[in-house]
């Protein structure tokens, strides 16, 4: 194993650790202020994917694709928490898994309902396409290296959100004793609203951005959003900093693990067998990882509300 | 009888005399489908304990119902290929014998739920639901990767398991054993939610404050649950692989967690008899719909929200009436 393959796989795990911070920042404000426990935001990722595949084959801009998916995600965002999710903010967390999972139902048949089975492709645009040369001679894709700084940026931009603006400082008061600020004269239920359709929308903009990558397909969203559950868990629920730490605690995890145990087992097995049970075992590492820091710290790394 | 009994009856009965019926008119797939209603009732029955009971709403049950799976998959394939399952310290060989795999399939899902509960049940509400479904994703991801047992592939089992005396490829006989097994787990929640045990249970869901004062842990009472809540569920993994004669990482997938929640849903949460009715309607819902469209999923999710939203309590809820308000 060589220094640039171990620099390469370290920006492949910070790649995937950004885009699940897009996951998980939407997921631990929702939350962190309404105390809700959404199942169906991945199925958001997902909605923005297809909807970036669909604006993206017709027009051929890829601009205009992350365009459609912001707002096709946050529509829908706004819609299922005027219809659904508002009912269901005073209800128990039962009631919470099962409504969201019969949402991930019904949005992933309906996609499947209009867009069939088949996967559907979203192409690199041209201008971000191929390898760039880091310095030290390592060359790696440029569009990677894009969504690593559109992920930075975003961060930036959610705290900075967070702790300047006055919406960041209702949500905040939101968290924190929501009658109080109902009774200060803030609309919470539009405030719900907003919140609800901004995480939705950096969903719905990580599905299209990792979209490119992979394929777009039905059911893509419930792989991210399980690992978007293990990153708030680990950084703490309600917490974007701790999503931020989390997001790229899994993803490093996940990526070198898969490099490093096998390599780490061939120290003392035969090859093939260190193979086998290297990346077996580092297909469990994030989970064992959360489970390390659930008995060093229950509450997770920054979470300080009980849940 | 109160009207919830009457009720609990009913489905009892309907389940026993469905299959008959098909038997007596031969519809072999009338049985098989019953077969399936039997044992997902059973992994309902399981995840009850820990969920209507305990209040511990698990959405990783799906690794106990893996665990039962694979458990029968593993004895079974070496038997099948007279290879034994481990020859150092001591010989281990494969077996087709369901008592045995039922053993091994329940002690293996008990101790895994002993290590996840007791992880787990350091956390409570959406901690507790995020990471029991994390546990169960590992043990997904640890199906798929690991390749000595089929990997993604899963693994196919020619030949039914044997039971001593019974004819197990004959579907009505195989129903037969199902349903015992569904009674005996039935009769032991029963059992449960009268006893000591299950009323510490149900107070420390209430109050583990209260719990804790009278000098009980409710750490202990939920990890006990779990427990035999894992075991139950395990068992019924053991019996769906043998149904199918085919096990999978699918076993493991969390949707196949949700589906066991929503069994529970659509029959009535905590009711003895909840499991039974949401897994025969589901079942029923997928063979009538599923026949109708190949999108049955949206209808059963908006069937899923209107319960969710408007119709708390579910069938047995809907038709017993309010019990006393619980929580």
């Amino acid at each position: 194993m060589t220094a640039i393959l171990f620099i390469e796989q370290v920006l492949n795990g910070l790649q995937f650790g950004v885009m699940l911070f897009l996951m998980a920042a939407g997921l631990t404000l929702v939350f962190g202020v309404m105390g809700l426990i959404n199942l169906a935001h991945g199925s958001l990722y997902m909605v923005g994917a297809f909807a970036a595949a669909a604006v993206a084959g017709a027009t051929g801009s890829f601009l205009l694709a992350l365009i459609a998916a912001l707002a096709a995600a946050a529509a829908a965002g706004a819609i299922v928490e005027l219809v659904v999710i508002r009912r269901l903010y005073d209800r128990d967390h039962l009631d919470q898994v099962l409504a969201t999972f019969a949402l991930i139902l019904i949005f992933s048949e309906g996609t499947r309902w209009i867009f069939g089975s088949f996967p559907l492709f979203l192409d690199i645009p041209d201008y971000l396409s191929g390898p760039v040369t880091l310095p030290g001679g390592i060359q790696y894709p440029l569009y990677r290296l894009t969504l690593i700084a559109i992920g930075l940026v975003i961060a930036g931009g959610l705290f900075w959100l967070i702790s300047c603006t006055r919406l960041g400082i209702r949500i905040r008061a939101g968290e924190s004793d929501r009658e109080m600020i109902a009774a200060l004269g803030v609309d919470i239920s539009r405030l719900y609203t907003v919140v609800f359709a901004l995480g939705a929308a950096l969903a719905g903009l990580a599905g299209a951005l990792v979209g490119a990558i992979q394929s777009v397909q039905v059911g893509m969203g419930e792989p991210v959003l399980i690992l978007a559950f293990v990153v708030i868990v680990i950084g703490g629920i309600g917490s974007i900093k701790g999503a931020l730490v989390g997001a790229i605690l899994v993803g490093l995890t996940d990526t070198l693990g898969g490099l490093l145990l096998p390599a780490l087992f061939a120290l003392f097995m035969d090859n093939s067998a260190a193979q086998t049970t290297g990346s077996a075992l580092a297909s469990m590492l994030i989970y064992i990882l959360m489970a390390c820091v659930l008995v060093w710290k229950p509450q997770g790394l920054y979470g300080a509300r009980p849940a | 009888m109160t009207r919830e009994g009457w009720i609990n009856a009913a489905l009892y009965a309907g389940l026993l005399a469905v299959p008959l019926w098909a038997w007596a008119t031969d519809e072999p797939f009338t049985i098989t489908l019953a077969t399936r209603v039997a044992i997902l009732a059973l992994a309902g029955v399981g995840l009850n304990i820990a969920l209507g009971f305990g209040g511990l709403i698990s959405l990783g049950h799906a690794a106990f119902f893996g665990i039962g799976g694979y458990a029968m998959g593993i004895l079974a394939s070496h038997a099948q290929s007279y290879t034994p399952l481990m020859e150092t310290p001591f010989l281990i060989e494969g077996t087709k014998s369901m008592p045995v795999i039922w053993l091994v399939a329940i002690a293996a899902s008990s101790l895994a739920a002993l290590v996840i509960g007791a992880l787990s049940l350091r956390t409570s509400g959406v901690y507790f639901i995020m990471i029991t479904l994390a546990f169960g994703q590992m043990f997904y991801f640890f199906a798929i990767s690991w390749p000595a047992y089929g990997g993604e592939d899963g693994l196919s089992i020619y030949v039914r398991n044997g039971f001593p005396g019974v004819n197990t490829l004959d579907p009505i006989q195989f129903f037969a054993l199902t349903f015992v097994l569904l009674s005996l787990a039935l009769w032991l929640s029963a059992r449960l939610a009268a006893s000591e045990f299950g009323l510490a249970l149900g107070a420390a869901r209430q109050s583990p404050q209260r719990v804790e004062t009278v000098g009980l842990s409710p750490f202990r009472l939920r990890l006990t649950a779990f427990v035999i809540s894992g075991a139950i569920t395990g068992l019924a993994g053991a019996l769906f692989a043998d149904l199918n004669r085919f096990v999978s990482p699918t076993m493991f997938s969390w949707q196949l967690s949700g589906e066991l929640i929503v069994f529970i849903i659509l029959g009535g949460v905590g009711r003895l008899f909840g499991p039974v009715a949401g897994a025969a309607l589901f079942i029923t819902l997928e063979h009538v719909l599923g026949g109708l469209s190949d999108y049955w999923h949206v209808y059963l999710g908006l069937l899923l929200l209107v319960v969710v939203l408007f119709a708390r309590g579910g069938i047995i809820g809907l038709l017993a009436g309010r019990r006393v308000a619980h929580d």
